[in-house]
């Protein structure tokens, strides 16, 4: 373990804006104290990032949300926490809430529930400061403006006036940036910030935060579990791991030369944009691919979510053509809001398609009937992206996984119970598994369930959507290996939809990439990733974090060029 | 083997605090845990079964006899002028409970025996209300939120149609084309009105249900409509039901009672908690136990049902944590003291008594911000 003196940071000289020593949060819960963050210290300087790096559940959120006094009411802190020498801990609440949005602001992850759906966005960056600061409505408007100016929203007067609803993700975290820094508070905690948000987007807001650093020199604690963001933003990490830091050190001392297992493991797990296609060869000659050899061949593709009273019709995939051979797996790549996921639902009869022709297996999709549409299903099965919400929380994961076979009338009793157990076994899941409900399990595990019910039925096809966006990277690893190793050993097609290219470039052998609900480039993993012909596609290549502080530097400075030209 | 490893790897990854509270435990056993925890509840329940009890065994159910010597029709002489109470807690003899505890009425009828019927009538018109109105709402109200479109829209009107009517008017008109309707008769006729709540709720919460990716899963999986609603979104909506079910109880006492009280419901020989209330009112200066007991009784009822309703739905309500008290943050404290449970960094509780862990030497300065906590 590196000491934080020994680092030569510049920043060092000055003095640090918080301190904290030996914090400990604890959870009341039946009646025991349960820890959640034991004896954290750091220190964090002007104009400096530390990031604090963990899996959900190591108490890197909660141990920076008791800074502010935002724990929950069965949570206590101790130990001790200097703002520029005051201290934070068992500070009263009209003190806290002086502190709050004045000195310390917080960056929430979801921005969507982090601010309040039925006031505009001028309305509560101008209460934030008003309640603060004694500011007549109109400079508090103008100050506002200028706040939304700063953190580069498109019609700044216009989006002042707006709903959250009303703005993209990326817009609405942007004005919450512009919230937390309109008192210029000298600390911003920024809870997983860009984890909710695309790539490009999430490019564009870590660009924003590190322009507004130097402008403030304000010090941020990032929170989060992705190492690409850290390796773009911070300059010292520490690593938590069950409420305890394992590691801590410089971005270049913990990125080149982890000491702690855990650290490597954290970093093992991150897919490396890249890494997999170096040793691709791709043929001279393009395959081609003869009609009874696709399981999906969907051409000039229209799907449309039909109108509903006075909303007119929403057309999510406008003509796209591409294909899936037998046990081949595509990826399908895009922003939110791109229509991979609608593709998806057509592919499996949850959406109708509106025009084109879709083939599963042969099967025309276009008008299909309810009872053919059954015998579709029985060789095609999906995996949800969210695993919490794609298990009925009423029913045993056992019964969960049998449910496609009891209805496909494939087994029953004995039988059926035998299979599941065959299924647990292949996702590599305790058969004692087989009785436990949904929220028993942990996300990884759910995710299992999710694949385990989806192979029931031996699909030929099977539509993986998102699968592993809801979970965190470590997990993600190992599920993504499982993955690897069910499709190889079944040799189903599949259908892999991300917004992770990293991910995609994994398992995919060819990649999709769409936006807008048009097909942006088809091709092989190689050429998508090495020679990419359309400037979105480069756009999403470039904004990729790489888990490296020295090459993400590289990237970003091209990156932003990039950008700039396309903007 | 290294696969167990990363699969308890996985699960120490998650929130341990969520784990530990959930540990081993199926849905059911949380709500019950939780419902036991909740003190009027229990209570009310306890309360609320021996009222049945001894409602059930004093006269008898239909042609089974019960203990009690007389019978809810039978007159006879008065023990005590003016049919007071034998019932004496204190004084002269000391405590005595005598041939006619709640007194008797002007006809020399025994008074508990009438109130022991006017409970059994009560109740039995609360359940059949409330499982009738229960199994409409849940038909309609599932149906509207599953399918949506037209069919929704047809219901809800439906639905509104009987809101508008008033529940009271309508029993009366009922209980007056039909004369003196039998209690079943006029319980089923209530359970008619009733359901229009629920069928609202349960509706509401298909809709919300209905977007959840586990319905397309299912969907996906081949599962039938009937299946869906059934199988999948019914069980989820459980809690509403229930927690409204119950509360649908309580109020079907008291609509009973005033349809009763009103003339329009029971009538005599027939005997229930809400004409017995009305045919005394009058002689409340003269003889008030025959009006206080009876209104004892259901004030009693109501309150013991109103409090499961509000147990079962705070025992449901997942996101409803227990915020502690003052006393027992000092009894974990003192637990923690002891050497007892503690929190090991990886989050398994270990609940033997082992202490040879020493106690961790900042709890010693942990007494103002105790005391601040609590308060939240």
């Amino acid at each position: 373990m590196t000491s934080d003196n020994a680092q030569s940071h510049e920043l060092t000289k000055n003095e640090p804006i918080l301190e904290v020593n030996d914090l400990t949060v604890e959870f009341w819960v039946d009646g025991d104290w349960f820890t959640a963050a034991k004896d954290i210290s750091y220190e964090v300087y002007p104009g400096e990032v530390l990031a604090i790096v963990g899996e959900s559940g190591s108490g890197k959120t909660q141990s920076s949300m008791s800074l502010l006094g935002l724990l929950p009411p069965n949570g206590r802190s101790k130990g001790s926490a200097k703002l520029h020498g005051r201290e934070l801990v068992g500070l009263s609440h009209s003190q806290l809430r002086h502190l709050r949005g004045n000195e310390m602001a917080v960056i929430f992850q979801e921005p969507m529930t982090a601010m309040n759906p039925v006031y505009t966005i001028g309305f509560q960056i101008i209460e934030t400061l008003r309640t603060h600061t004694e500011m007549s409505p109109k400079q508090a408007r103008a100050r506002a403006l200028e706040l939304l100016t700063m953190v580069e929203i498109p019609n700044p007067e216009i989006a002042l006036d707006k709903y959250p609803h009303q703005l993209s993700g990326g817009q609405r975290q942007r004005a919450m940036i512009a919230q937390a820094l309109a008192l210029n508070p000298k600390m911003l905690i920024a809870d997983e910030p860009t984890t909710a948000l695309d790539v490009t987007v999430q490019a564009e807001i870590l660009k924003l935060m590190r322009d507004l650093r130097h402008k403030f020199e304000s010090g941020i604690v990032l929170i989060t579990h992705d190492m690409g963001v850290v390796a773009d933003m911070a300059d010292r990490i520490l690593v938590m791991r069950n409420g305890e830091i394992v590691e801590r050190g410089t971005s270049h001392e913990i990125f080149n030369n982890p000491q702690h297992p855990y650290t490597r493991q954290l970093l093992d797990a991150v897919p490396h944009l890249g890494q997999f296609t170096v040793n691709d060869v791709d043929p001279v000659v393009p395959v081609t691919y003869k009609d009874e050899d696709l399981v999906l061949d969907a051409r000039d593709l229209v799907v449309e979510y039909p109108k509903r009273g006075r909303v007119p019709a929403v057309r999510a995939v406008d003509g796209i053509s591409f294909n899936i051979a037998r046990g081949e797996v595509v990826g399908l790549v895009g922003e939110s809001g791109s229509g991979k996921t609608t593709v998806g639902r057509a592919a499996i009869g949850l959406l109708p398609v509106a025009g084109g022709s879709l083939k599963i297996d042969g099967v025309e999709m276009k008008g299909i009937s309810s009872k053919n549409l059954l015998a579709v299903r029985n060789d095609v099965s999906i995996v949800f992206q969210d695993p919490g919400s794609s298990l009925n929380p009423r029913l045993p994961v056992g019964e969960s996984i049998g449910e496609p076979l009891l209805l496909h009338k494939l087994a029953k009793g004995a039988g059926l119970q035998k299979r599941i157990e065959e299924l647990l076994d292949q996702v590599e899941l305790p058969r004692a598994m087989r009785n436990r409900y949904p929220h028993e399990l942990s996300g990884g595990q759910r995710q299992r369930v999710g694949i385990a019910r989806a192979l029931s039925l031996s699909p030929k096809l099977l539509i993986a959507d998102e699968p592993t966006s809801a979970l965190d990277v470590s997990v993600q690893a190992k599920v993504l290996d499982l993955f690897l190793d069910l499709q190889r050993e079944h040799g189903f097609a599949c259908l892999f939809i991300s917004h992770d290219l990293a991910v995609v470039e994994m398992l995919a052998s060819r990649i999709a990439v769409m936006r807008h609900g048009k097909m942006a480039e088809f091709g092989t993993r190689k050429s998508v990733l090495e020679n990419p012909v359309d400037d979105y596609t480069k756009r999403l290549l470039a904004a990729v974090p790489v888990p490296d502080p020295d090459a993400q530097q590289q990237r970003r400075l091209t990156r932003d060029k990039l950008f700039e030209q396309n903007a | 083997m290294s696969e167990n490893m990363s699969n308890t790897e996985e699960t120490r990854a998650e929130n341990e605090l969520e784990l530990r509270e959930v540990a081993g435990l199926s849905q059911g056993q949380i709500v019950r845990k939780r419902f036991f925890r909740h003190k009027a509840a229990m209570i009310s329940l306890i309360v609320l079964a021996a009222v049945i009890l001894l409602a059930v065994t004093s006269i008898g159910w239909g042609p089974l006899p019960g203990w009690w010597k007389f019978g809810y029709k039978e007159t006879g002489a008065l023990t005590l002028p003016g049919g007071r109470p034998t019932l004496q807690l204190w004084g002269e003899g000391g405590f005595q409970i005598g041939d006619h505890p709640f007194g008797q009425d002007e006809l020399g009828r025994d008074n508990f025996a009438r109130v022991m019927r006017g409970i059994q009538t009560s109740l039995t018109v609360m359940f059949i209300v409330a499982t009738v109105s229960t199994a409409i709402g849940i038909l309609i109200g599932a149906i509207a939120g599953f399918f949506r479109g037209w069919l929704d829209t047809l219901l809800m009107r439906f639905t509104e149609l009987f809101i508008v009517v008033p529940v009271l008017i309508t029993g009366a008109v009922l209980g007056k084309l039909y004369g003196s309707p039998t209690p079943v008769i006029l319980a089923i006729a209530l359970g008619l009105l009733n359901w229009t709540g629920l069928a609202r709720l349960v509706r509401a919460e298909f809709l919300s249900l209905r977007e959840r990716e586990f319905v397309e899963a299912a969907r996906v999986a081949g599962a039938s409509n009937t299946r869906i609603i059934f199988k999948h979104m019914l069980p989820n909506t459980i809690a509403v039901i229930i927690v409204n079910s119950t509360l649908m109880l309580s109020s079907a006492v008291l609509l009973e009672t005033s349809l009763s009280y009103l003339g329009f419901g029971i009538q005599a020989p027939e005997v229930s908690l809400g004409n017995l209330i009305s045919e005394y009112q009058s002689a409340f200066a003269t003889r008030p136990w025959l009006f206080w007991w009876a209104g004892l009784f259901i004030v009693t009822i109501a309150l013991c049902v109103n409090f499961i309703g509000d147990g079962l739905r705070d025992a449901f309500d997942p996101r409803q944590r227990r915020v502690p008290t003052v006393r027992a943050l000092r009894k974990a404290e003192l637990k923690a003291q002891l050497g007892a449970p503690e929190a090991t960094p990886t989050g398994i509780a270990v609940d033997t008594l082992e202490a040879d862990r020493p106690v961790v030497d900042r709890l010693e300065s942990e007494g103002d911000s105790d005391g601040k906590d609590s308060k939240n």
